[in-house]
């Protein structure tokens, strides 16, 4: 007779794995991925696929000659950071720049702390912090975006919709044009439709849960309409609608939302205390962006999360 | 439909033997009756070696107040008391009978026939319980009549029946719900009389629907009894789960469910209740699941306790070539069997085989603080937390974090990514912490 083997209960397992929850990461990202491609085509082709094969190859580097480790590559875990990574890019960002953004989200935003599980922070996002710090201006000039878009570094740029607002510039685009993404931005996170659509199917999937996005939105949302009603021209002077202004934002939240958010680490694990504790921090986020040294950028969102 | 609020999760099914007709298990050459059903103190042996013992008759005493009596299974000659290896792994006294035919005491009624009137006081009832050596077959085998008996200061209001089974494969209780439907309601006719309740509730989860109507049929010939079909999802057979999805009430941390007034049964101890009290016959025989992906014909048998699994395994098809581990209950709380030479106790619920490509655990990744195992633990507390605060032997900030209320369900080892063993440090952590608790009493007294 064959030896039975003895461990203790369940027997029995889900059949959950890191990969797969990668995996799932990564479908949902396809919608906004294909606006991307939409409106800014080549660049948006070479950015991404250079994050994203440059985030492997450090990955599998660093893990063989300097960790010494066994090879954690093919839990795609580095595949989804640079991806991550490139859709906080704008789509004109030269090849070398996105590489060394890849070095420092793979290298130091991750590696650094053990690999997957134990970074304190998003890979992709440090990453993104280093490329704004270092280069602020090929990291904000971003390209206007145009169906089929053929152009790459000389593509014509424009401004965000958030800077736009800041800085009170006429030229606000449209909610619907919001909503879709016909704007400049970051090339993965213009189109807050196809977010959405990524955010549903991870929902369905159950790879995460409605708490934390919706606790996210409901506080600005209150904290906006607040501020809007106190006073509507010093806050927002061309939009008096505060939907807009969700609207406007949720191009930015939908990915930090739903993809960064949830993306391991920023997750408190405490269930009771998830509605509070985004409550504050968005109220940290959302005080720091009104406040005069703000940028019209999301960076805050990253060092909280 | 109603179902418990906190977490929980949904593992495959796989009820083979589901609606498969119960059969029984041809008396063995000798059977070995453990003293000690898993938990509380081992009863104290009454016969001696060479003795003759009917079927029926006692052969262990019950030793204290967390014990059982038992009774012998077979008739026969006792050929040894000697140590025995139960599911755990650990030796305790058993009774080694070698069968002689079939002889069973003159005042157990054999009878098929029904007998519905209990004219008997609460307290004989439970007299009569405890006398039978009945215990809770769901498969903690907490003696039943020290369930029944009430402590002072408190106040019963509700009976409740589990007949849930939310574990995989498991369907002996589902059989017998099919099976015994009307024995089961005047069961808990008696129970309710022993207890001086008035309303009784049977929680049946919704993949048994045949067993709730063949229970709803049975219950209207009885007052107060109320079958409630529950949503699947396990673990709804846990006592916590189950009086919190059929009344809403909630146990406090740390108390017995009879703080909100609930009482809680499985259908199989209903069951024995009512032979013990109707038909004076003990707990010396019970339903188990024979089950596993490729058991060629899975079944669910009568069998007398101490028969031996090799005696079962070989009357029903014998092991399955592709056989990696076997256990005993249901594999998300049951015991992973270290040899096949062990006998059937009173808590024995079923035998798995399970293939060996399924047998072994995946590797253990780092923790990515997904929270899965958060949102699914039932009792609400973190998994991820208390296994780390285990690994570091942070056996105070265990405690803080309530590790004594885990239930041991495993929901959060089952849905780890990572495979983590979540589970397998929290109950390190409960062993631990639940000495130094203990330790802390007597220290204070």
């Amino acid at each position: 007779m064959n030896k039975l083997i003895v461990s203790p209960a369940p027997h029995v397992h889900s059949g959950n794995s890191i990969r797969k929850e990668m995996v799932s990461v990564l479908i949902a990202l396809i919608p906004a991925y294909l606006v991307a491609l939409y409106y800014f085509g080549v660049g948006a082709i070479i950015v991404s696929v250079t994050s994203v094969i440059s985030c492997v190859i450090f990955e599998y580097f660093i893990q063989k000659f300097l960790i010494k480790g066994e090879n954690t590559v093919s839990d795609y875990s580095a595949v989804l950071t640079g991806l991550l990574l490139s859709f906080n890019l704008p789509s004109n960002l030269p090849v070398w720049i996105v590489v060394i953004g890849a070095l420092v989200a793979i290298g130091v935003g991750k590696m650094s702390f053990g690999g997957l599980g134990n970074n304190p922070f998003n890979p992709a996002l440090v990453g993104r912090v280093f490329l704004l710090i270092s280069f602020p201006v090929q990291m904000t000039s971003w390209p206007r975006p145009m169906a089929w878009n053929t152009s790459y570094l000389d593509a014509e740029t424009s401004a965000t919709a958030l800077s736009a607002l800041k800085e009170h510039l006429g030229n606000i685009p449209s909610l619907f044009d919001m909503f879709v993404g016909n704007m400049g931005g970051s090339m993965g996170e213009v189109s807050a439709l196809a977010l959405l659509l990524g955010f549903v199917y991870l929902l369905f999937k159950r790879t995460i849960t409605w708490h934390i996005p919706v606790s996210i939105l409901l506080t600005v949302f209150i904290m906006t309409g607040i501020f809007y009603l106190v006073n509507p021209q010093t806050y927002f002077p061309n939009y008096t609608f505060i939907v807009g202004r969700i609207n406007a934002g949720s191009y930015l939240y939908g990915h930090r939302l739903c993809y960064f958010s949830h993306d391991k680490n920023g997750n408190d694990n405490l269930r009771h205390w998830h509605w509070y504790y985004h409550c504050c921090y968005q109220n940290v986020w959302f005080l720091s962006r009104r406040s005069i040294f703000c940028y019209p950028y999301h960076e805050c969102v990253y060092t909280t999360n | 439909m109603k179902t418990f609020k906190m977490g929980g999760v949904h593992p495959p099914e796989n009820k083979f033997s589901a609606g498969k007709k119960t059969k029984i298990i041809s008396l063995p050459q000798q059977v070995i009756i453990p003293l000690r059903h898993y938990s509380g103190n081992p009863s104290v042996a009454e016969v001696s070696r060479g003795e003759i013992v009917k079927v029926g008759q006692l052969i262990g005493r019950a030793n204290g107040f967390i014990s059982a009596n038992v009774h012998s299974s077979v008739s026969g000659k006792v050929s040894k008391i000697d140590n025995a290896m139960d599911a755990f792994g650990y030796k305790f006294p058993a009774v080694f009978i070698d069968v002689i035919g079939d002889d069973w005491l003159d005042e157990v009624d054999l009878s098929p026939e029904v007998k519905r009137v209990c004219n008997l006081e609460p307290h004989e009832i439970i007299k009569k319980v405890a006398e039978a050596g009945i215990v809770g077959l769901g498969g903690a085998t907490f003696p039943t009549h020290v369930k029944l008996s009430i402590p002072q200061g408190k106040k019963a209001e509700v009976l409740i029946i589990n007949g849930a089974e939310c574990e995989p494969y498991l369907t002996c209780d589902h059989q017998l719900m099919l099976e015994k439907g009307e024995e089961i309601i005047i069961g808990i006719s008696i129970l309710m009389k022993a207890i001086r309740v008035k309303k009784a509730i049977i929680g049946i989860e919704s993949n048994k629907m045949d067993a709730v109507l063949n229970l709803e049929k049975w219950a209207k010939t009885m007052e107060g009894i109320e079958v409630v079909p529950l949503k699947v999802k396990y673990p709804q057979g846990s006592e916590k789960q189950l009086i919190q999805a059929l009344t809403g009430r909630e146990v406090p941390s740390g108390a017995l469910p009879i703080e909100v007034g609930a009482v809680v049964q499985n259908v199989a101890t209903t069951f024995a209740v009512y032979e013990a009290v109707q038909k004076n016959k003990p707990l010396i025989e019970r339903i188990i699941t024979v089950t596993g992906k490729s058991v060629p014909e899975p079944g669910n048998y009568w069998v007398r306790i101490g028969t031996p699994f090799t005696h079962i395994i070989e009357e029903t098809g014998g092991m399955p070539q592709d056989t990696g581990k076997v256990v005993a209950g249901g594999p998300m709380m049951g015991r992973a069997l270290p040899s096949l030479d062990l006998s059937v106790a009173k808590g024995t619920s079923s035998i798995l085989f399970i293939p060996s490509s399924e047998s072994k655990r995946g590797k253990v990744f780092n923790c990515i603080r997904c929270a899965k195992c958060v949102f699914h633990c039932p009792m609400g507390l973190e998994p991820y937390l208390l296994m780390n605060h285990g690994e570091k032997q942070m056996w105070e900030n265990m405690e803080e974090n309530r590790v004594m209320d885990c239930i041991e369900c495993g929901s959060c080892s089952f849905i780890c990514p990572s495979n983590r063993p979540l589970v397998d440090y929290i109950r390190y952590g409960k062993s631990t912490v639940g000495t130094m608790i203990r330790n802390r009493k007597t220290q204070k007294s």
